[in-house]
């Protein structure tokens, strides 16, 4: 069981990621593509095990905004560590919708993006690559402070300052 | 100026510490060049053709005498005893060491200086007018503005991983000096009918391969909402811009695939969804902090002056002395406050790339700053210093001192006062050289009678496509580009970066290095032969149209 960093601690993942080509398994919690649970929504409400779907750069939270109390966690994928869209997705799903689950990031991040990504809600964080998560974690309070406000904060910092 | 609390330099310390964490570890081989670029990027950190280049930030071009002091003192430490003033307003150091970077941010900080943001795809220093504050024809002073936005983008969670980088600049006056149109958003401080001030706000400006004129999107967005409204437009560019082609990944070529009404529209729904969703309006902008940031613009204890008498002071002193007379004329502009006046210092004498000053000279510069400008000075994007704040009296000992030092080179807004990139001397991107261009340029007209003559004229250089001289918008445009191997030079007339902006038009074919002062001389014999009294350059051409210059400049090429 692949290792993970969930709410600055490194635990076991128990959450299986299935492409939209793989069969659902009759049990456990399973992570699908959004076009999947498009399709199969009735089959993954019926069936044993929690669902959580992931959301690609390029899908709109917006398609999910009506389903969001079916998911325990919403996982977002990162093709790439520097597309940004992912950020905007994670603080909708928090600002907006008000969704209290995990928000997973997955695929290629990196541990020097853990702070502003922690800001916009994300919550876990699963790197395709092999690093030190325990070191990894240190990054998520590289600041003590922030202007904006995010996720984290209501208040911006300039109600704030004393 | 806008001084720092424990707050801001708690970011500033913290952010140094984290970069000096990145670095180490990089070092020790434990990122990758692919993953640590935008690390280095955010704070200001390119590998270029020689050496490292590491940008440092000047927010909205304000600068004390204290942080130029520091900047002079890390050249010599850290550098050649150089640094390279650039149109964003910034400041470039040309030599560091990639070790030593974490050092210099560290010396920064003891100045509340930074380097972040000042590259990558993110939210970059936002550019205002030089004359801020003491502009005649001012609406407001936009630097506390300036400083709210700089806030609200330094580290923005949201917005740090954009398709591509992305300029704001805030003009507060009735003429531009800030390009504003030419910037991913360009803000306009207006008054309403009540006499309060807003923003009318446009976006999809910029240079670059595809140069743009900004569009309007809003006419006046009240003040407490300008935070909010701006992370609606970053929001919907950060999540609809393209991410494939990094050649159509700025704003502009979203506003323009969506048409600017589409755009605007996009932008109002995201921004009314924020609103509703921000019920207790904490995201608005209180009172209480625009008088906090305004209160760091205050103005200087301005002594009572008699005008008048201050302006025939200076009018017979200029009789008995042309060069005085000279600098007078081109340097020294009117202020607001009766009895000074803003002095340009020239980063452009001859034979020095445009805005290369040395250490020595910056601390020259900032001695000239305590005694004349109360310790304070502002760098132009077209690279140059202004001194505000001079006593009408004092301009006298001011111009003495400055030419001493090789900065009072009576040039500002003529052909020798030319926009120009490093290009190819140092710049990884660049297809030619453009600082040798520029230097041939200003040694063939070198007679300053013909050059006031010529009246103002901009001249601006780019030595690659992405138009960091500002090619477009030069009355007179170069542009270098490579033809197998070798360096030609496009030649583009008729652009500006006023209110009235206007993009330049391809002349023809392109010219040899050799062919280009010839060039250039040939255009300003055609302007000087149809000019009407008191007709610029431009106004000349606008008026004749393109086929004259082209006519002449190639007549023996045909």
């Amino acid at each position: 069981m692949p290792n993970i960093l969930s709410h600055g601690k490194v635990i076991d993942d128990h959450w299986i990621l299935l492409s939209d080509e793989d069969a659902i398994p009759a049990q456990g919690d399973i992570i699908v593509p959004l076009s999947t649970w498009a399709a199969q929504r009735e089959v993954l409400l019926a069936r044993e095990g929690a669902v959580s779907v992931l959301l690609d750069g390029q899908d709109e939270v917006e398609t999910i905004a009506d389903d969001l109390a079916h998911f325990p966690m919403i996982a977002i994928h990162f093709a790439k560590f520097v597309d940004g869209r992912g950020f905007s997705s994670a603080l909708l799903l928090r600002d907006r919708y008000h969704y209290q689950g995990n928000i997973r990031a997955i695929g290629h991040i990196i541990r020097d993006q853990l702070f502003l990504m922690k800001r916009c809600g994300f919550s876990e964080f699963s790197f395709s690559a092999e690093i030190d998560l325990h070191a990894a974690a240190d990054s998520l309070n590289v600041f003590s402070e922030s202007y904006q406000t995010a996720a984290d904060t209501a208040e911006p910092l300039f109600r704030r300052r004393r | 100026m806008y001084t720092y609390d424990q707050y801001d330099q708690t970011l500033v310390d913290e952010r140094v510490a984290q970069f000096r964490d990145q670095t180490q570890r990089y070092l020790d081989g434990q990122i990758s060049d692919e993953e640590f670029l935008p690390l280095r990027l955010q704070n200001g950190l390119y590998v270029q053709r020689l050496a490292p280049m590491l940008r440092i930030a000047i927010p909205y071009g304000l600068l004390s005498s204290r942080q130029v002091r520091k900047l002079a003192e890390i050249s010599r430490r850290f550098d050649k005893g150089y640094v390279h003033f650039t149109t964003r307003q910034n400041i470039q150091l040309n030599w560091p060491q990639l070790e030593e970077v974490p050092d210099i941010l560290a010396e920064l900080a003891s100045v509340q200086m930074h380097a972040i943001q000042t590259s990558g795809n993110c939210i970059r220093n936002t550019t205002t007018d030089q004359f801020a504050g003491v502009a005649v024809d001012e609406i407001e002073d936009p630097r506390p503005w300036c400083e709210i936005i700089r806030q609200w983008s330094t580290f923005h969670p949201e917005f740090a991983f954009l398709p591509r980088k992305f300029k704001i600049a805030v003009c507060g006056s009735e003429e531009d000096r800030a390009a504003f149109l030419l910037h991913d958003i360009g803000i306009q401080l207006v008054k309403n009918d009540r006499g309060e001030t807003g923003f009318h706000i446009y976006v999809g400006g910029g240079l670059g391969r595809t140069p743009v004129i900004a569009s309007s999107i809003r006419e006046f967005l009240p003040q407490k909402h300008l935070l909010t409204y701006l992370d609606a437009i970053l929001r919907v560019y950060n999540r609809y811009g393209n991410r494939d082609n990094k050649y159509k990944a700025r704003i502009k070529i979203l506003v323009k695939a969506w048409t600017p009404e589409v755009f605007a529209q996009r932008v109002e729904s995201e921004w009314q969804q924020i609103i509703a969703g921000d019920k207790d309006g904490l995201g608005e902008l209180t009172g209480r902090e625009i008088e906090r940031v305004k209160t760091c613009f205050t103005l200087p204890n301005y002594k009572i002056v008699d005008q008048a008498e201050a302006d025939a002071q200076l009018a017979a002193l200029a009789q008995d002395n042309i060069p005085f007379a000279r600098w007078l004329s081109r340097n020294v502009r009117d202020q607001k406050q009766p009895g000074y006046s803003a002095v340009t210092l020239s980063l452009k004498p001859a034979g020095v790339a445009p805005g290369d000053v040395t250490d020595r000279q910056l601390e020259k510069i900032a001695d000239l700053a305590d005694q004349f400008s109360f310790g304070e000075l502002r760098s132009t994007h077209n690279q140059n210093i202004v001194l505000a704040d001079v006593l009408k009296r004092d301009l006298f000992d001011l111009w003495q001192l400055a030419k001493a030092d090789g900065l009072a080179t009576p040039n500002i807004g003529t052909i020798h006062d030319i926009i120009c990139c490093p290009g190819g001397d140092y710049c990884s991107l660049a297809n030619a050289k453009s600082i040798p261009v520029a230097e041939a340029i200003q040694r063939k007209f070198e007679d300053l009678d013909y050059v006031y003559d010529l009246g103002d004229l901009e001249l601006n250089i780019s030595g690659c496509m992405n138009a960091c001289g500002h090619h477009h918008v030069g009355h007179i445009g170069i542009l270098g580009v490579d033809k197998k191997g070798e360096e030609w030079y496009q030649i583009q007339i008729g652009g500006s970066a006023s209110k009235q902006a206007a993009l330049a038009k391809v002349l023809g074919p392109s010219l040899s290095r050799d062919a280009v002062v010839e060039g250039i001389e040939k255009l300003l014999d055609v302007y000087i032969e149809h000019r009407q009294p008191e007709e610029t350059f431009l106004a000349t051409y606008q008026r004749i149209g393109m086929d004259k210059f082209k006519e002449r400049v190639y007549a023996e090429h045909s």
